[in-house]
């Protein structure tokens, strides 16, 4: 099991994202996971939550967007979407395709932001 | 009034780091002209056996080779492979399932890569976690032993998916475990259309001239590629 590493990788790449932009506290991160990138869903956010505690992330969330693998057939000359990772072939004309074109995905894509700023002057409102 | 969460945008590799620095390793490699080549399986297929007999056959030969021998804890396999007179360092990861490019670069350290020709890279035995580290290597071999059953392939397509050889190993006891050879390969292809197969005994030799007269043509590829 290797989630853990990926996922203290991911924090420290949201947390150091989220210090070029100032003075912001991270709610949660937006991943793309392919079903060949070798990362299993459920263990990485159970370590998830291990790799934010302690951490500026600890609370947030992590929300996985689950990719499908996709190949080039050469015979119908266009991507088709796998049915199966244990059967690399066409779905629509079955032919065998070595060519894959997506599906290794282990891309942080986006994170969700708000500023801390913000929830001082809020503070500052409430006690006025 | 409630601070509104805003989405931004990243769109980054989680293992930016390890693709950076592999790249960077399989520069390097090319630059000074040494083949590099990996192994993965699952524990006890035989990756020692088969680079104890690669090590010493092509040290043999005259190639300059030498051995990085990942394990969790041990030194063992890097006794074993030091037998065959060539350079070799172990990699003892600890808790870690599989090496990483930080590793490599780091186990490399004091050696002269343009004194070698081949080196080698033996993963941690395990057919999941390996898959997502590249580790600047020009060829990865997965091997796969007859005595692990025929539908290994469907059960780790991923590793084979990243794997560019298959090497079905102790050929010697397909006939003992009833090994299905032709239900194997079409596994294999189901997983990994066109991928070269090959066949060894590391113990009896046989397949392994074929298996060594295609590293070496995959080597001379390499080095007229780099030229």
């Amino acid at each position: 099991m290797h989630e853990l590493s990926i996922a203290v990788s991911l924090v420290e790449m949201a947390a150091e994202e989220a210090r070029r932009r100032g003075e912001v506290r991270v709610t949660a991160l937006h991943l793309k996971l392919g079903p060949l990138s070798g990362v299993v869903k459920d263990a990485l956010l159970f370590s998830y939550d291990v790799a934010c505690s302690g951490t500026a992330l600890e609370g947030s969330q992590l929300v996985i967007e689950d990719v499908p693998v996709v190949v080039y057939c050469g015979q119908c000359l266009a991507e088709r979407e796998l049915e199966s990772v244990q059967r690399f072939c066409c779905p629509v004309c079955g032919t065998l395709t070595p060519d894959l074109v997506r599906g290794r995905e282990l891309e942080l894509v986006a994170m969700e932001i708000e500023e801390i700023g913000d929830e001082a002057e809020q503070l500052v409102g409430v006690t006025q | 009034m409630n601070s509104q969460p805003r989405l931004v945008e990243v769109r980054q590799n989680v293992l930016k780091q390890n693709d950076l620095l592999a790249r960077s390793l399989r520069r390097r490699f090319e630059e000074t002209g040494v083949f590099v080549v990996s192994l993965v399986s699952s524990p006890g297929a035989g990756k020692t056996t088969l680079l104890e007999k690669t090590l010493t056959q092509l040290h043999h030969d005259g190639c300059r080779v030498a051995a990085l021998v990942g394990d969790l804890a041990t030194e063992n396999d890097a006794a074993r492979l030091a037998r065959s007179q060539a350079p070799v360092r172990q990699i003892t990861t600890g808790t870690v399932c599989h090496l990483d490019a930080e590793m490599v670069q780091r186990s490399l350290d004091g050696w002269n890569l343009d004194e070698l020709d081949c080196l080698f890279i033996e993963n941690v035995g395990n057919l999941v976690c390996p898959s997502s580290y590249d580790l600047g290597e020009q060829l990865r071999l997965v091997l796969m032993s007859v005595t692990e059953g025929e539908d290994k392939p469907l059960k780790y397509p991923t590793i084979f998916n990243t794997a560019d050889v298959a090497v079905l190993t102790k050929m010697d006891l397909a006939a003992a475990v009833e090994f299905d050879l032709a239900s194997a390969h079409h596994n294999i292809q189901s997983v990994r259309p066109e991928m070269q197969v090959l066949e060894v005994s590391a113990k009896t030799g046989d397949g392994l001239d074929e298996y060594l007269e295609f590293l070496q043509r995959r080597f001379i590829r390499k080095a007229a590629a780099n030229r």
